[in-house]
């Protein structure tokens, strides 16, 4: 008679370590495992809590600064380095690792109204013009006042200067990409797109009020966000100024300043409310708000290199430092932590759309003036949306035209 | 004044006139003017432009009556009004100098006639518009190139950043070996080998003795060993190509070829070899015992194996895998057979030829060997082989035996009783003839004859074993109802075994008499066809292929007789049954079909009491329903026909508590349905959210599970990309065309600018010049 044993082999249970996990064999056989959504729901909805509990973004404060922060420039070669201008011509060099500042110069008498660094990061450029801005292969570098002015670093005339209208231009920005193309904005209302090889103007589009800066998207050659005064920014294509890919709002008071972060997917706002925001390049509204009771009007805002900080320079002297990912762990992930987090954001992204999952992911806790603003401007939106509808009914066919929400802030484009 | 105005309007209307014929002519102009001096020449002309407008003499030149020192710039136009200077009016004086030069003057004239005027040039700002305009088309074809890229990195499932790929420097070893020192002792000891032969272990690669070959060679030499290689390396790929193409090839029957030659060369360099040089013989013998050793303590072809077990399923229905399976067993035996070398004390003296007799196994013994040559090789090799030759050589000599023969290697596989009684018996004589044989023949015999006479006489014996054989099938003819004798059906005797009670159940069953004419007929068709014996039995040996053709036939037929018997006994029943009802039916559909059609064509009547039905129904399965918790039987007798007492059901009946009331109870023309949870309403999507575009996608994804309780690891894990992965602490650049491909401009924008003076701005223009004069 044959006898037939149960035999296992031990490599099927056994560990290898006593540190590693217990091996579980699993029958993954679905009708034995019932109530998965339920349980993958629960799980998502954990995950969500969770989130909102670790979300605690704000990092450090740097100050030091004995005026408002105006400008900020990132080292292009150093994550930890950091370069700042007052509102008293003081440029402070900050190493963030550390926390302090490094050196003081007092490079003017008045604003510090632009900074930026070479390319190389040996050297940095502090400008009294409205603007400046590094080409980010060469030794060049733009200015903006009356006109767009290009300069060789070693030469004490500008090799090119490109003017179209006589309005002051407040910024302006090296395309990072196709490093000859710039954009500026000016005070008229408008944005104007140069290029600097054929040193001539490219078009120009004028908003319906005055554009703060703009900045291009570094991973897109031909997209670039400007922040305006009207509370929105506005994502364009270049090759199509007419309609903004994307206008975002969310913002209750003029936007300041914007960055995009170096994956290009997302971009950082600051604005004239005390908050920096959060957008989705892709999305309209904002994914994240910070703000502190201290911190005031932020004029400046840039997203650090490695894609993890923003740092905020603000009106009260203070340089702020947030994590990008409010909820995010710092330093090093051990493989199942990793495995986790990402399982975590997947369920978290697969269950955005439940009611409950949804409020709780977008709960934030707002200053009292931003929420009361915001309830506010819902009010006149709706109002003005309204009356808009009632129009459009009781005219007649045809006699009111439809803006789309994208144009109606849209002047004019000039060829 | 009024004169003058009636004049001015009259000038007026020629002018109009004037200026349908000659719009550059505006010579009128003057008359408004007025200047003291020309005031009679004005109105001179004025008289003659009224007097010219009859329309007869329009176009009189007007002719400068006096010369006046003061030309009035607004004059001298005016002269000439009628009339455009031709350009041949002012070459007539040249026409009289020369006539040659004058033609080619007139040709250039020509030339220059033909030429446009030059347009004025645009507007200032007009231009930079359309410099503008260029340049912008230009940069957007420059940026349209990204357009693949950007759409790629949006829809890609996961992005690493930073992009651009870190080339890792490939360092030769002897570079990273340089600064490295063995410290291990197992690195020194290795170290030292490598030392004491010399292996170079730092750059070059070359050991001290190939370097002194390498400078050792001439030119010619190096040539020639070049060519020789090269030869070589042909050679070999040749060899290769051939053995690959050789390899492929499927035909047994050429492959069963190269085997034999194979052997036979092998023979030949063993008989060489035993000639030359008898201990590396005896050598070679000892390996073949080794081998045969590995063999046994092995399992191959022991049919254990995962293929012969397949193959002993398979071997009930397919000739062929049977075939397979006793070649396996058979040449176990022949790798296992022990070969009894010639050293044994008996065969010592006695001469190689009859050592061969002896080494002959056991089992293949009864057909008398061709003794080709005394070698054990050749007997090992080709026991099987011989076997068939025997058979090719004489089929009409010997037709029994063969087919005993055959039977008997059937026999090993599955004994039937009675066969392994007869080939005891074999084995019996078998062993007492050779024993007789040893003892008779005392002289060396070498001859053919004497064996040829041994094997008759074996082949007697095994006649009339045969015999016996047969009768014994005979006898079991009538006990089983459908075999045949023959020879074949010794040869198919395991699978007719199987077969017998599978026809003994079908008799049972088939109960018609059409159904047993049909089966004695194909039983006789079958005695007809296995009753040949002998001949027929012989070439159906000689080539196996036939063989399968008969059972298989046979199994076809009882296949056939099956199905129609199952078709025949049951259909009637069935459509006895089923007929009637069907068409039942389809009266009545129709029927209801018309009542249908009526009922709807009037069914207007009946939508409220249905509505109420309705509604009385929604309620009362809304209605919160009593539990009835009686057990019969239970404290009382139970049975049949008996109920549990009416006291006994209102003790143990629940009564339900009455719901709320509905919320449809005041209005009779609505139901209101009222089994949403409100509770389960907070954790389910009201709206289907936006990038999908019907609900079963949603629900979709939301149903397949992405954790690693219901995924393997893998999947896990890939279902778990994240979709943008950063690394920490690297500086993420932006994109450049070199990171996906594009070759980035040679040019720098400095030096392009450099290129374009003309846009420099004004100051740095002056400058520049100002560099150029110093």
């Amino acid at each position: 008679m044959k006898v037939k044993m149960l035999s296992r082999n031990p490599d099927t249970y056994v560990r290898e370590t006593k540190l590693d996990l217990q091996k579980v064999p699993r029958n993954y056989d679905p009708t034995l495992h019932p109530f998965e959504v339920p349980r993958e729901y629960v799980r998502a909805l954990n995950a969500t809590k969770l989130e909102r509990v670790f979300a605690k973004p704000f990092l450090a404060s740097l100050d030091g600064h004995r005026d408002g922060v105006n400008c900020l420039a990132k080292h292009p070669k150093s994550l930890a380095t950091v370069l700042s201008g007052a509102c008293d011509g003081e440029v402070k060099i900050w190493n963030l690792s550390q926390r302090k500042c490094i050196r003081t110069i007092q490079a003017h008498e008045g604003f510090v109204r632009g900074i930026c660094t070479r390319f190389c990061g040996t050297s940095f450029f502090t400008t009294v013009y409205t603007g400046i801005d590094h080409h980010w292969k060469e030794p060049l570098f733009a200015t903006c006042g009356q006109q767009v002015d290009i300069w060789d670093e070693q030469k004490t005339n500008p090799i090119c200067s490109m003017t179209w209208g006589f309005d002051s231009i407040s910024s302006v920005k090296f395309n990072p990409i196709e490093t000859f193309l710039l954009g500026s904005c000016a005070s008229d209302r408008n944005i104007v797109l140069y290029d600097m090889r054929q040193a001539t103007p490219l078009k120009k589009v004028i908003l319906d009020m005055r554009t703060n800066t703009i900045c291009w998207n570094p991973m897109e050659a031909f997209i670039f966000t400007a922040a305006n005064e009207d509370y929105n920014l506005y994502t364009f294509d270049m090759r199509a100024l007419d309609t903004p890919v994307m206008v975002h709002m969310d913002h209750v008071s003029a936007v300041l300043d914007v960055d995009y972060s170096p994956t290009g997917k997302e971009f950082v706002s600051a604005s004239f409310d005390k908050s920096i925001r959060i957008f989705p390049v892709a999305r309209s509204q904002s994914r994240e708000v910070y703000h502190t009771k201290r911190m005031q009007h932020v004029i400046c805002v840039k997203w650090t290199s490695d894609n993890k900080y923003i740092m905020c320079g603000s009106d009260e002297m203070n340089i702020r430092l947030w994590k990008a990912n409010a909820s995010e762990k710092l330093g090093v992930l051990t493989s199942r932590e990793k495995a986790a987090k990402d399982y975590n954001q997947k369920l978290k992204e697969k269950f955005q759309h439940y009611p409950h999952i949804k409020r709780i992911s977008r709960h934030r806790h707002l200053p009292k003036s931003i929420y009361s603003q915001i309830q506010e401007q819902r009010i006149m939106k709706e109002a003005r949306r309204r009356k808009e509808v009632n129009r459009l009914k009781h005219s007649k066919p045809g006699s009111v035209s439809i803006v789309s929400k994208k144009k109606k802030h849209i002047v004019a484009v000039v060829k | 004044m009024t004169a003058s105005r009636a004049a001015k309007s009259v000038l007026a209307l020629s002018q109009q006139e004037e200026l349908v014929d000659l719009p550059e002519d505006c010579p009128l102009n003057v008359s408004e003017d007025e200047e003291d001096s020309d005031g009679e020449r004005k109105h001179q002309k004025l008289l003659e432009t009224i007097s010219s407008l009859d329309g007869k003499n329009r176009h009189k030149v007007a002719e400068r009556s006096e010369a006046s020192l003061k030309v009035s710039e607004f004059n001298v136009s005016a002269e000439g009004s009628g009339e455009k200077l031709v350009l041949a009016d002012l070459l007539e004086p040249v026409k009289t100098s020369s006539s040659l030069s004058l033609a080619t003057v007139k040709k250039q004239l020509n030339r220059v006639k033909s030429k446009k005027t030059v347009e004025l040039p645009l507007h200032k700002e007009e231009i930079e518009r359309i410099h503008r305009e260029v340049a912008f088309n230009k940069t957007s074809q420059v940026l349209s190139k990204w357009d693949p890229i950007v759409l790629k990195n949006r829809q890609a499932k996961q992005l690493v950043f930073p992009l651009e790929k870190e080339q890792s420097a490939f360092a030769p070893i002897e570079h990273v070996l340089s600064g490295w020192t063995a410290r291990t002792p197992l690195e020194q000891e290795v170290f030292n080998l490598l030392h004491k032969n010399k292996q170079p272990v730092t750059d070059p690669l070359l050991t001290p003795m190939e370097k002194a070959s390498l400078k050792a060679m001439s030119l010619e030499e190096a040539k020639m060993r070049r060519a020789e290689l090269q030869r070589a390396r042909a050679l070999q790929s040749y060899y290769e190509a051939r053995a690959r193409r050789e390899k492929k090839i499927k035909s047994k029957r050429y492959h069963k070829i190269v085997k034999k030659e194979k052997a036979k060369r092998a023979l030949k360099a063993f008989e060489q070899l035993r000639k030359v040089n008898p201990a590396a013989a005896l050598e070679e013998l000892k390996k073949i015992e080794k081998a045969r050793m590995m063999e046994r303590m092995s399992l191959k072809h022991q049919n254990s194996g995962k293929w012969a077990k397949s193959k002993a399923i398979m071997a009930k229905y397919d000739l062929e895998a049977r075939q397979a399976m006793q070649e396996q067993l058979a040449k176990n035996k022949e790798l296992t057979q022990k070969l009894q070398v010639a050293s044994e004390s008996e065969e010592e003296e006695r001469g190689a030829e009859e050592t061969e007799e002896l080494l002959v196994p056991d089992v293949v013994n009864e057909v008398q060997m061709n003794p080709d040559g005394p070698n054990p090789w050749m007997l090992r090799s080709c026991t099987r082989d011989i076997k068939e030759a025997e058979a090719h050589e004489d089929p009409e000599e010997l037709p029994d035996p063969v087919a005993h023969e055959v039977s008997e290697s059937e026999g090993d596989e599955r004994p039937v009783a009675e066969e392994e009684i007869l080939l005891k018996e074999v084995e019996e004589r078998r062993s007492l003839r050779r024993r007789s044989e040893l003892s008779q023949d005392a002289e060396p015999v070498g001859s053919q004859e004497t064996k040829d006479s041994s094997s008759q006489e074996v082949l007697s014996e095994l006649r009339a074993l045969s015999q016996k054989f047969k009768k014994n099938h005979q006898s079991r003819k009538p006990k089983a109802s459908s075999v045949s004798t023959g020879h074949q059906v010794q040869r198919e005797e395991p699978a007719l075994e199987e077969e017998e009670p599978l026809l003994l159940q079908r008799s049972k069953r088939v109960q018609t008499v059409e159904e047993l004419e049909e089966l004695e007929k194909e039983e006789c068709s079958q005695n007809q066809e296995f009753l040949r014996p002998g001949l027929k039995g012989q070439q159906l040996e000689r080539n196996p292929n036939n063989l399968p053709n008969a059972p298989k036939e046979k199994k076809k037929k009882e296949q056939m007789i099956d199905l129609q018997n199952l078709l025949s006994t049951k259909s009637p029943s069935v459509k006895s049954l089923a007929v009637p009802t069907t068409l039942e039916e389809m009266d009545d559909e129709e029927e209801r079909d018309q009542k249908q059609m009526i009922k709807e064509a009037f069914a207007g009547d009946d939508v409220i009491r249905d509505f109420l039905k309705e509604k009385r129904e929604s309620m009362e399965a809304s209605k919160p329903k009593d539990v009835d918790l009686t057990l019969p039987g239970w404290g009382e007798w139970g049975g049949m026909g008996l109920k549990p007492s009416t006291k006994k059901r209102r003790r143990f009946l629940i009564k339900a508590p009455e719901g709320p009331p509905r919320k449809d109870k005041n209005l009779p023309n609505v139901i209101i349905n009222e089994k949403r949870n409100i509770h389960a309403a907070a954790h389910q999507v009201q709206v289907l959210p936006y990038p999908f575009t019907h609900h079963s996608q949603f629900e979709r994804t939301i149903q397949t599970p992405i954790g690693s309780t219901w995924n393997t690891q893998r999947a896990f894990q890939k279902l778990t990309t994240p979709k943008v992965v950063t690394k920490p602490g690297h500086i993420i650049k932006p994109i450049k065309p070199e990171d996906v491909g594009y070759r980035s401009s040679s040019r720098s924008d400095l030096s392009v600018m450099q290129r374009n003076p003309k846009r420099l701005s004004a100051s740095h223009k002056k400058q520049l010049k100002k560099n150029s004069v110093d």
